[in-house]
């Protein structure tokens, strides 16, 4: 059958730079170097279950990206396009500067809805964190907007007509889940490789159309998202102070005794 | 009724309480009359720490259903928070999208994994450290229910100067309003992982970590060596886990285990982001590599260039030296 699958992706600031340029990876250009690492996975995820369907079915089928953010966010989705995205949807307004996690998940699931009523969805894919906050919640805060099955961590989905199956290891244990579609399905890095898009997806994701939505497109009143309705509020962020300089010690026979001795002089053992 | 209750979740109320659970207790004192909820029943040795922490309020939270499902966990805490300003819970990942739920069905305000927490104004307050432990934020929530998440290592655990005479309650979900919670998610099958060489401490929760990667060359005999002789737990680079010379569960790093304890000693680590990710925050840094041009030496207090195989183990001597 034909799958319609929403993947939700995030922008962040480029704090790992060096990992792009890692791995025998070329070197991303500065359009594309800022869709958070961990939601590749996701795309590529939609990528191979598209695969997974005749040419027909995948003529059928539809992989729609979200992102909710700035101006500067549609890097983010131009990247999913080189990964397979087929439609790119950005929301962005002002008033959703300073959001907190429900704010976030609410213009998502907004967002996510206005795609749904155009036809029915299949999937809602997302990364399982974004490497800038590391919260994890999104996933779980947006299947609760949206009333649907969550399937969070998941380092295995399948989808068997009408049903998802992950696995997951989380806490310790190792976890099979089920729930019918649609369903609300965070990825971990284990699930897949995604793969180095060809010049030709590059070249055209130059181009492709990104669709941006506002706040009033999407029906949400903007009280309930941004600063305004966000329910933490930031005291102060500073980076953090310097560490005093690294003390080096060459290993000529005592190592692991200057070692030691660094501990007890820290008050550590 | 204003809202004053201090809520704590207990992850492991079958034995002794453990470290992060005291520590919960002792943070949740500074902000109300702390009341402890746990989906076991507790054993007599917890209650006889909760007594000892001050806890009169005990809630045994009796489900009728799968509490490991997000949902179903929600819905059964949410009734023991009508009357609390705050509820603390471990740093799991369960727990942070239990605490999600929550703040879904009552509109709270989510602080996920502080580690500190306070108050600001009478507003309950949690610090962090974000963006692979390169920035300090501070935040407070402005609701009138706080639901935080709260890292290892926060505070030492401290008895209270009053201990307290625990009486247990039970707080029930019924079969008909567990399905419903749990919103067609369905638990096929749930493993815990066996915990080899269980005399050390959980990585998550650790208040030392000794971590092997690429350089141990798969032999994590110098890195068990060190740890038990520090009483620390063992974490590795995904490498490491990779190559499977190690568990899973032993991956430290923005997708395995993010720890933030007081002392951190990486042996044969580079320090690639996705593991620098996962440790940077922790108090003191130590790495130990032949290689001295390594990214790790760059974020570490202090630094030994030379072979672990050798280091190591002397280092564990000398400790042991010490001691004896």
């Amino acid at each position: 059958m034909a799958r319609r699958i929403v993947v939700v992706v995030k922008h962040v600031p480029n704090i790992h730079s060096a990992r792009a340029f890692a791995d025998g990876r070329t070197v991303r250009g500065a359009e594309d170097g800022s869709l958070n690492e961990l939601d590749e996975h996701p795309v590529e995820e939609a990528v191979r279950i598209l695969e997974g369907l005749d040419e027909a079915e995948r003529a059928e089928s539809e992989i729609v990206v979200i992102t909710v953010g700035p101006a500067e966010a549609v890097d983010a989705l131009r990247r999913a396009f080189q990964l397979g995205a087929t439609t790119a949807i950005h929301v962005n307004d002002e008033a959703l500067a300073g959001s907190d996690y429900a704010g976030t998940a609410k213009a998502l699931a907004a967002a996510v809805r206005k795609v749904a009523a155009d036809g029915p969805i299949d999937l809602v894919l997302a990364g399982m964190a974004a490497l800038d906050g590391l919260g994890s919640v999104v996933p779980a805060l947006l299947a609760a907007e949206l009333g649907l099955p969550q399937l969070t961590n998941a380092g295995k989905l399948e989808l068997d007509g009408a049903t998802a199956r992950v696995e997951r290891v989380v806490d310790g244990a190792t976890e099979v889940l089920e729930a019918p579609l649609p369903a609300v399905v965070s990825v971990n890095d284990h699930i897949n490789r995604p793969r180095f898009p060809n010049f030709k997806l590059i070249m055209a994701a130059r181009t492709k159309p990104v669709t941006t939505w506002t706040l009033a497109d999407l029906g949400v009143d903007a009280a309930e998202v941004g600063e305004a309705g966000a329910r933490t509020r930031v005291l102060s962020a500073e980076p953090r102070p310097e560490r005093a300089p690294v003390e080096i010690h060459v290993d000529a026979g005592a190592g692991g005794e200057a070692l030691v001795e660094f501990l007890v002089r820290r008050g550590l053992v | 009724m204003t809202r004053h209750i201090s809520v704590v979740l207990l992850d492991d109320v079958t034995g002794a309480l453990r470290g992060p659970d005291l520590e919960l207790l002792t943070v949740a004192r500074t902000l109300g009359p702390v009341r402890a909820v746990a989906f076991e029943a507790p054993s007599a040795d917890a209650l006889a720490a909760l007594g000892t922490y001050g806890v009169a309020d005990v809630v045994h939270l009796d489900v009728d259903g799968e509490p490991h499902l997000t949902g179903v966990a929600a819905a059964a805490l949410a009734p023991v928070l009508t009357d609390a300003r705050v509820l603390l819970a471990r740093a799991t990942f369960a727990n942070k999208e239990v605490l999600a739920r929550l703040a879904h069905l009552t509109g709270a305000g989510l602080l996920i994994d502080a580690a500190r927490v306070g108050e600001h104004d009478g507003l309950v307050a949690g610090w962090k450290r974000v963006f692979a432990g390169s920035w300090d934020v501070d935040s407070v929530v402005t609701t009138e229910l706080a639901l935080l998440t709260v890292r290892p290592n926060a505070v030492r655990p401290v008895p209270a100067d009053a201990p307290a005479d625990p009486v247990v309650r039970a707080v029930a979900l019924d079969a008909a309003a567990a399905e419903a919670a749990a919103g067609g998610v369905r638990l096929v099958s749930r493993t815990l992982h066996e915990t080899s060489g269980s005399a050390r401490p959980p990585l998550a929760e650790a208040s030392v970590v000794v971590a092997g990667g690429r350089g141990t060359l798969g032999d994590f005999g110098p890195v068990e060596d060190l740890a038990d002789a520090l009483g620390a737990a063992i974490g590795a680079t995904r490498d490491a886990v990779d190559e499977g010379w190690i568990d899973h569960d032993a991956q430290v790093g923005q997708t395995g285990v993010t720890i933030t304890p007081h002392l951190y000693i990486g042996a044969g680590i580079s320090g690639a982001p996705h593991h620098r990710g996962g440790m940077q925050a922790s108090e003191v840094i130590v790495a130990v590599n032949s290689d001295p041009e390594c990214p790790i030496f760059e974020i570490c207090d202090f630094a030994v260039v030379g072979d672990l195989a050798t280091v190591l183990p002397q280092a564990a001597a000398a400790l042991r030296a010490r001691t004896a």
